[in-house]
């Protein structure tokens, strides 16, 4: 399957415009490879002999961010078993982290006309033309993960995804707790514009609102990934604040984690010198944890699949749903980490 | 050293080297006045720790990447695929580590040589099929990380092998490991292509190709081997990158890793046009690209305006590169006090 994603952004890259033919194509390969799919699979079966009484299989289009992070592949990996699981097709593209990527697969989905069209924004902004196509074409549209900034809020069904300004929140109200109000942070920013970044800065910023002993001192974007958060944290330590930090929030698990590289690598003890608090519970956060090195981790579950299917159902019931579905989340402190370890599916 | 045999060639080692050199002198002197701390140097758990480690550390996967892309440019073509190929070759290494029982060794010479042959696929596409070198190398560009997602199934991959571990994170003699290796790669480089006629064959296909070949040198073979080259040194930049964070992510390793590449190249003095070229303009040209970034870092600036003073620094050396620019200039200064 992801051959033919790669021939089709391949095609979009060599020819440009014009490549959205050539894209085209490929999704129909990419058609032709699946359909035969849901017939081996025993839901899939029960799917079409029910779509026998009733009409055609349900369609949807989902257009995923990328595999930025061990949390994207596991929310990936819900979504695509959820769907065989329940026999509905699922076209899925993966945007590689860019916007334009974005745009092209869901006027693609367009064009096949899908039942509905569900996709996690990489970006908040930029979206109303396409979403006013998809509307006038008639596609409910499901947001997932992340939030659009748009100021008609018609143009899509519903969000399911976490409240990132809650998640900023409990992390700045752990640390309050763990540091009884006093620290001074350094923070690592994700993605400049992207919906969790910008939430879970706010939220994280109203809890320091609230406890005057504790301040940001420095703060730049890690990109979301370990490279970046390995390479900042190095600079915030050679700066000449560097021994009063005593704290790090990083807005994912995955920046942590280089973060806590490079503070090793500067002599300092990660969980321990400096607390260490971020957002996501993927399973090397857990295991960070384990071995005491990373102290808190807010979950942001991504095993959204059926809550997400629920939904395109209840909105071909012609059901309308709630604008904002939340997700059942924790917050892991290091004593539950050996526990939850074995379990965690990402 | 030799004067009377150097006497009719105008081109010195360091001939082209002043611009870059005062551009990368320019922003260390404002570094020096302006931020605290930044030439900051201690030794710390037996090995050097300060700013400038981490400039020349971090920036050396740009540096090796650089010394291959130099020889493809001086040939008048270009490499874009190095991001990508990096990725494969992080994936090979990352995957086979995991793998118990497999030779060391095995593995480093597995990685590398999916990163050669990579470049012998570009090699080929752009000598045999003769496709354009942009377009040739496009091709892996879009497709490796395809590849390598393809060897990870999508996954993140994290290990904790200290021999892997070490080619990112070691220290030798006080300094980074990658530093050592890209050094190692620039004394290599510059011998085969400034001890042996490999670099006059790779300047005169760039300046000239017909020429070239009517004097009797292969362009096509000439041509194989420096996308080759490139290929190799994608693979090591590769293997540094994915040993430095202990984990591969086929997504994000080396993104837009080419385009620092060539600035390194077009900032260090080599013209895009082919023909002649300087390895150490490409590393100072690498070393200014990363003391740019860190400048960014300890200053604070937000990532989402950082690129603005960094193009501007970049356009700024680039044009006191340009001869044309540079006679403007000195036109207008003779023109203006009159």
């Amino acid at each position: 399957m992801k051959t033919f994603l790669t021939m089709k952004q391949l095609g979009a890259g060599l020819l440009g415009r014009g490549g959205r033919w050539l894209a085209l194509a490929a999704c129909g390969l990419f058609l032709a490879s699946c359909g035969e799919e849901p017939a081996k699979t025993p839901g899939g079966a029960a799917a079409e002999a029910g779509g026998g009484a009733k009409k055609k299989q349900i369609v949807v289009g989902f257009s995923q961010i990328g595999a930025e992070s061990g949390w994207r592949t596991a929310n990936t990996e819900s979504i695509q078993s959820e769907a065989k699981k329940r026999g509905i097709k699922l076209l899925f593209s993966d945007a590689q982290g860019k916007q334009e990527n974005q745009i092209n697969a869901l006027r693609s989905f367009i064009a096949q006309g899908v039942d509905v069209i569900a996709f996690s924004p990489v970006i908040v902004s930029g979206w109303e033309p396409v979403l006013q196509e998809i509307k006038k074409a008639g596609i409910p549209v499901v947001l997932t993960d992340r939030a659009v900034d748009a100021k008609d809020d018609t143009l899509y069904a519903t969000f399911i995804g976490s409240d990132f300004i809650e998640e900023g929140h409990r992390a700045g109200e752990w640390l309050a707790k763990a540091t009884g109000g006093k620290a001074v942070i350094a923070e690592l920013v994700g993605t400049p514009g992207a919906a969790p970044a910008i939430d879970r800065k706010k939220g994280f910023e109203e809890v320091l609102a609230k406890n005057p002993g504790m301040k940001i001192i420095k703060s730049q974007s890690g990109d979301f990934n370990r490279t970046k958060g390995k390479e900042v944290m190095e600079a915030f330590l050679k700066s000449p604040e560097a021994k009063q930090i005593t704290a790090l929030y990083a807005h994912n698990d995955d920046m942590a984690l280089g973060a806590i590289q490079a503070i090793e690598e500067a002599g300092l003890k990660p969980g321990k010198d400096i607390v260490v608090v971020s957002i996501d519970g993927v399973r090397g956060a857990f295991q960070a944890m384990a071995d005491g090195k990373l102290n808190c981790t807010v979950e942001c579950n991504p095993l959204i699949g059926p809550q997400l299917f629920d939904a395109v159902e209840a909105l071909l019931a012609k059901k309308t749903l709630p604008k904002r579905t939340g997700v059942m989340e924790s917050v892991y402190e290091q004593s539950q980490a050996k526990e939850a370890l074995p379990n965690r599916k990402y | 050293m030799r004067p009377e045999r150097f006497q009719n060639r105008p081109v010195r080692w360091w001939s082209g080297l002043e611009w870059p050199v005062a551009g990368l002198a320019l922003l260390l002197l404002f570094n020096l006045t302006f931020t605290p701390g930044f030439f900051h140097l201690e030794l710390r758990n037996g090995h050097l720790y300060g700013s400038l480690v981490d400039i020349i550390n971090r920036g050396s996967p740009v540096v090796i990447l650089g010394l291959g892309m130099t020889l493809v440019i001086a040939t008048g073509g270009v490499d874009l695929s190095v991001g990508a190929v990096m990725a494969i070759a992080g994936t090979v290494a990352a995957q086979l580590i995991l793998r118990p029982g497999f030779s060391f060794p095995a593995l480093i010479l597995a990685s590398l040589a999916v990163g050669t042959l990579a470049g012998c696929w570009n090699g080929f596409l752009v000598t045999w099929l003769r496709v354009q070198p942009l377009v040739a190398t496009l091709v892996l560009m879009v497709g490796g990380r395809g590849i390598a997602q393809l060897l990870t199934n999508g996954q993140q991959i994290y290990f904790e092998d200290a021999r892997l571990v070490f080619v990112g994170n070691g220290h030798l003699l006080g300094l980074p490991f990658p530093v050592l290796l890209s050094l190692a790669l620039l004394g290599l480089t510059a011998l085969l292509t400034r001890r042996t006629a490999l670099g006059l064959f790779i300047e005169s296909v760039g300046d000239n190709p017909r020429a070239s070949e009517f004097a009797g040198v292969s362009t096509r073979t000439v041509k194989f081997v420096v996308y080759a080259f490139s290929g190799f040194c994608a693979g090591l930049a590769g293997l540094i990158d994915t040993s430095n964070i202990k984990s591969v992510d086929a997504n994000k390793i080396g993104l837009t890793l080419e385009l620092d590449a060539i600035l390194a190249v077009v900032v260090g003095g080599t013209a895009l046009t082919g023909g002649r070229f300087s390895l150490l303009g490409t590393v100072v040209g690498a070393l200014f690209i990363r003391t740019l970034t860190t400048t960014m870092y300890a200053w604070n600036v937000k990532s989402d305006v950082a690129p603005v003073p960094k193009a501007l620094a970049i356009i700024a050396v680039c044009l006191l590169q340009s001869p044309a620019f540079r006679r403007r200039l000195a036109a207008f200064r003779r023109a203006s006090p009159s």
